[in-house]
């Protein structure tokens, strides 16, 4: 973020240094204590038992295999989610047609609705007893309490993501410079690729990050329609809730500090991406500045 | 006053250059009807099967409203801690300059990228009788983990970040002349917050808030753990679709549900539309 400061000879409200530092304070205060405590707590948790007995647990056949599943989720929901969010967002800002802001606000529907009923959902349709289920269920095919249902919800759960960080950078950004290429001949592929792309690839790149964080930890929709089958059907979430529920809560928080590694480097990635932003955007108005002299 | 809309508003209609309208809106329409639409008609039909005397009974079953005054109860209190901390917050990153500045700014997104699971277990373990916290708040006589408080503490876990990311922006747009006007003139930081800043701040905060409130309501992964999961005490309505549907009553899952997914179409709705009004007043204003 670039808050800009103003220069010290202006009066705003709240720069005496007693409230600032009180404020300050206080906010490090509660950070610490709802936030960094609670991080660091996985960890202590997880080597609770001794390094040993920590990567033990890591490589015991049920937690290699939820991290397997976990991933190839993950591969699965983050294309699907990455074509549909790009597709979404050009639909969206570059034509007007009717039902457009309903369309936008259908898009935010898996936001505001609870994981459990969302796996709810999915059972009812496509569970042995639901229509196109029961239809699937003849043909010897299951979806539900297998991997493709955990799939299914997580695309579910996490398709809001890509298309909500493309589609105001897109609306600010306008469609000139697309506009101007489709003039010069610009074929459709290559007008996305060398025109579009560019605009939106730090914007597109931070909704995967999001999409692939909530695809991994996804945790109600999942429960519901994976069946709990260890060694089968857990994924690292899921696991932790078996393995805590179990009373190996060291177990469950070594399989658990693997998701908070997964949360920080998230973290850390944004915090680059806004980096890389900013900067860009100083670049430019250096460029613009000298091109004004 | 003349009367901007935002540009893409403004726009005059010209001819339509730009490629693949037909191919972007088809396939998101495609996305939307089998992701989303199919399976909502799916639990309107499970609902209208069931007949209105049998739905009424599951949802207005003593248990089951129980579970909705706890879940709204814990959701309205987790939001408003939120709309405090989550402007202090905002607040702190945008004005002040201080070492960690920007740690602090990425912890804040920690709610969002941490899985609710991992946050149940950590919280549940660390306000557990024999955890850090519940220690010394057992000395002080009060008990959170397996408690309705247990709830609370778990939605405003997860919605932190709701409302510092709506308040930022606006905080850091805010321009200074009135705020300096006030200043000048010797009215004390207090009365020019209340009078100058909190006015424009507050259609941010209360989206904040409100879409605190949306995502506490839905919360499960966080909360099952550490609420202990009392009937009649502790129980969220999420959990209650969860038992039923381990019961393998899907009718009674899918009354339920419909009463939870009305409820957050609704908010969503009435956040959009309340987002629009204010964002168009904005722009009128500038």
């Amino acid at each position: 973020m670039s808050s800009s400061k103003h220069s010290s000879n202006q009066l705003r409200v709240g720069d005496s240094p007693l409230v600032k530092w009180l404020l300050i304070g206080l906010t490090l205060f509660l950070t610490a204590i709802l936030l960094v405590v609670p991080l660091i707590a996985i960890f202590q948790q997880a080597f609770m038992e001794g390094a040993a007995h920590y990567f033990n647990s890591l490589i015991e056949a049920d937690t290699l295999h939820a991290i397997g599943l976990t991933l190839v989720v993950a591969a699965l929901t983050v294309p699907i989610n990455l074509v549909f969010g790009v597709m979404l967002a050009w639909a969206v800002t570059r034509f007007e047609f009717p039902g457009r802001k309903l369309l936008m606000t259908l898009m935010d529907i898996p936001f505001a609705v609870s994981p459990v009923v969302a796996g709810l959902l999915y059972l009812l349709l496509y569970g042995n007893n639901g229509w196109i289920g029961s239809w699937l269920y003849d043909q010897d095919i299951q979806l539900m309490f297998a991997w493709p249902g955990i799939v299914m919800v997580t695309v579910f759960v996490t398709c809001p993501f890509v298309a909500r960080e493309l589609i105001p950078l897109m609306q600010q950004q306008g469609r000139e410079d697309e506009e101007a290429a489709v003039i010069l001949g610009a074929s459709g592929w290559q007008l996305f690729r060398r025109v579009t792309l560019p605009n939106i690839k730090w914007a597109l790149i931070y909704g995967v990050i999001l999409t692939n964080a909530r695809a991994v930890g996804e945790f109600g929709a999942v429960s519901v329609v994976s069946g709990n089958i260890r060694g089968e059907t857990n994924t690292l979430p899921l696991l932790v809730q078996a393995q805590y529920e179990d009373y190996q809560a060291a177990a469950a928080f070594a399989s658990a500090s693997l998701l908070a590694m997964i949360a920080l480097l998230t973290l850390l990635l944004k915090a680059f991406i806004e980096w890389r932003q900013e900067r860009s955007l100083k670049i430019e108005a250096e460029k613009e500045r000298q091109v004004t002299q | 006053m003349a009367t901007h809309l935002s540009a893409t508003e403004t726009r005059p209609r010209h001819k339509r250059v730009l490629p693949g309208l037909s191919l972007s809106l088809g396939t998101s329409l495609l996305f939307i009807s089998l992701i989303l639409l199919l399976p909502m008609s799916g639990l309107v039909m499970q609902s209208v099967d069931m007949g209105w005397d049998r739905y009424w009974q599951v949802i207005s079953d003593e248990r089951v409203v129980a579970s909705y005054k706890v879940t709204l109860w814990a959701a309205l209190l987790a939001s408003i801690f939120n709309g405090f901390f989550g402007l202090l917050l905002a607040w702190v990153l945008v004005r002040y300059d201080f070492p960690g500045r920007r740690i602090l700014d990425a912890l804040v997104d920690l709610p969002f990228a941490l899985p609710t699971a991992v946050a149940g277990i950590t919280l549940a373990t660390l306000y557990a009788q024999n955890g850090w916290y519940g220690e010394i708040l057992e000395s002080l006589g009060l008990k959170v983990a397996y408690t309705p408080w247990g709830i609370v503490l778990a939605m405003a876990f997860t919605s932190i970040p709701f409302v510092v990311r709506t308040v930022q922006p606006v905080l850091e747009e805010l321009s200074p002349e009135e705020e300096e006007a006030g200043m000048t003139l010797g009215a004390s930081d207090w009365s020019v917050f209340r009078r100058v800043i909190f006015p424009a701040l507050w259609p941010a905060l209360m989206t904040g808030i409100a879409l605190s409130f949306t995502r506490s309501l839905g919360e499960f992964g966080a909360v099952i753990f550490i609420a202990g999961n009392m009937p009649y005490v502790s129980e969220i309505t999420s959990l209650m679709i969860f038992v039923s549907l381990q019961e393998f009553d899907f009718p009674a899952a899918s009354a339920i549900a419909s009463v939870v997914l009305m409820a957050s179409l609704i908010l969503l709705f009435a956040i959009n539309i309340w987002q629009a009004r204010y964002l168009r007043r904005l722009h009128g204003r500038s």
